[in-house]
């Protein structure tokens, strides 16, 4: 996890993080752009929207929009709501499809009942878990937030927050309003053995009990740890290896591949040819 | 502002029961083109409040003769979805003020975008 340094939301509230200086990388940075839109993208997969279908969508903390980009690529209809004025001067600049408020996601979102068919979030919850002013209580805006939202969403639709907790009290906090306002749902993390890959996204139900997508990145990793220490009559050669295979060995190129699969990297299929000694050459 | 959106929108601010249809007081209102969706005109239309869009287009001079009634068999009439479509995402509010009808809070509009900031006592 990152050093307390490098969190922006530790720095300074977010209306005042994100002036003009910090929008203006949003909109020129690729690198940030290729992030943004890689992460709408997977937390629309995570939305399960009926296909071929236009949905009305709701973005907090939409910033310069471009989460908003992707689901006007996908052919949505969406309303942006954002704290901060420099991003959404970006929005605008930008032409973006979708609808624009100024509002604090704390103070509830002022939308009527079953209005939208869901809600993707990128990186912005993590904001409310902070208190800015003295008046600001982390749980209450977080309710608030929370009630709201499902209110403005109709029922047996999804709302998909990507965001980078801090430790695993934030996420309690965080899911523990969040079920009490009525959700139901959880985490699901993305590539959960890379430290660079791995994302965490919360997968919300609004009015119907849905079953859990599964992390990217996460199937290889439930290998079945037996309880027991496993018997075995030969005689131990290598001591030191604990566990490992031999290096440079096939089942070390196996392990090693398994691995880096794990973290989510590109690796090369397994095939008869892998680890296999090439023909002798003069 | 498109007046879907205004459509969807109601007062938050703290007390008020019913902070809804949300008075439009526009100084600058512009048209801009919007691609026709018809499935997604049908599928909102059951979702918007009818008579709050009806006096919205009303109050901006776009009512583009809507009747006060829903018609019946909308989904068929592509004449009728179309000016819906105008109605709901080509007119847009640009400069002007939205006030609440219950406590008379005025959230202003620029550049497009609705303030719906609250102040601390109103949270």
């Amino acid at each position: 996890m990152a050093s307390s340094c490098r969190r922006p939301e530790h720095t300074a509230p977010p209306d005042v993080f994100y002036n003009e200086e910090e929008a203006k990388k949003y909109s020129q940075n690729s690198r940030m752009i290729e992030i943004q839109t890689q992460m709408s993208e997977r937390a629309v997969e995570l939305l399960n929207l009926p296909e071929g279908q236009p949905c009305f969508l709701l973005d907090v903390g939409c910033g310069s929009g471009l989460s908003g980009d992707f689901l006007s690529e996908e052919g949505h209809y969406w309303v942006g709501v954002d704290i901060s004025t420099a991003m959404l001067d970006v929005a605008l600049d930008r032409e973006v499809e979708g609808d624009l408020l100024l509002g604090d996601m704390g103070q509830g979102m002022p939308f009527r009942p079953g209005t939208f068919d869901g809600c993707i979030s990128i990186s912005a919850l993590q904001w409310l878990c902070n208190a800015d002013k003295k008046t600001h209580s982390p749980p209450k805006r977080l309710f608030t937030f929370f009630s709201t939202l499902y209110s403005s969403l109709s029922r047996g639709s999804r709302a998909v927050f990507q965001l980078y907790p801090e430790n695993s009290e934030q996420l309690e906090l965080i899911t523990s309003q969040a079920m009490r306002a009525g959700f139901t749902g959880g985490m699901v993390v993305d590539y959960p053995n890379s430290s660079k890959a791995k994302k965490f996204f919360l997968c919300l139900f609004a009015g119907v009990t849905g079953v859990l997508p599964k992390g990217l990145g996460s199937e290889t990793s439930d290998r079945n740890v037996s309880n027991q220490v496993q018997f075995s009559g030969q005689r131990c050669r290598f001591k030191n290896m604990k566990g490992k295979s031999l290096k440079k060995g096939r089942d070390w190129i196996f392990e090693k591949k398994e691995r880096r699969r794990r973290q989510g990297r590109e690796v090369r299929a397994d095939t008869k040819y892998t680890g296999r000694q090439r023909r002798p050459h003069f | 502002m498109k007046l879907l959106t205004h459509n969807m929108l109601m007062s938050h601010v703290k007390g008020v029961t019913k902070g809804y249809p949300l008075l439009i007081k526009a100084t600058e209102v512009k048209v801009n083109e919007v691609e026709f969706n018809p499935q997604f005109v049908s599928r909102m239309i059951p979702k918007v409040e009818w008579s709050a869009l009806v006096k919205a287009a009303e109050e901006l001079g776009h009512r583009q003769d809507l009747p006060a009634e829903l018609l019946a068999d909308y989904e068929k009439n592509e004449e009728f979805l179309k000016k819906v479509h105008k109605v709901l995402l080509e007119v847009e509010v640009i400069e002007g003020c939205l006030q609440c009808p219950e406590s008379g809070r005025e959230f202003p509009i620029t550049k497009g975008i609705p303030n719906m900031l609250l102040n601390e006592d109103e949270v």
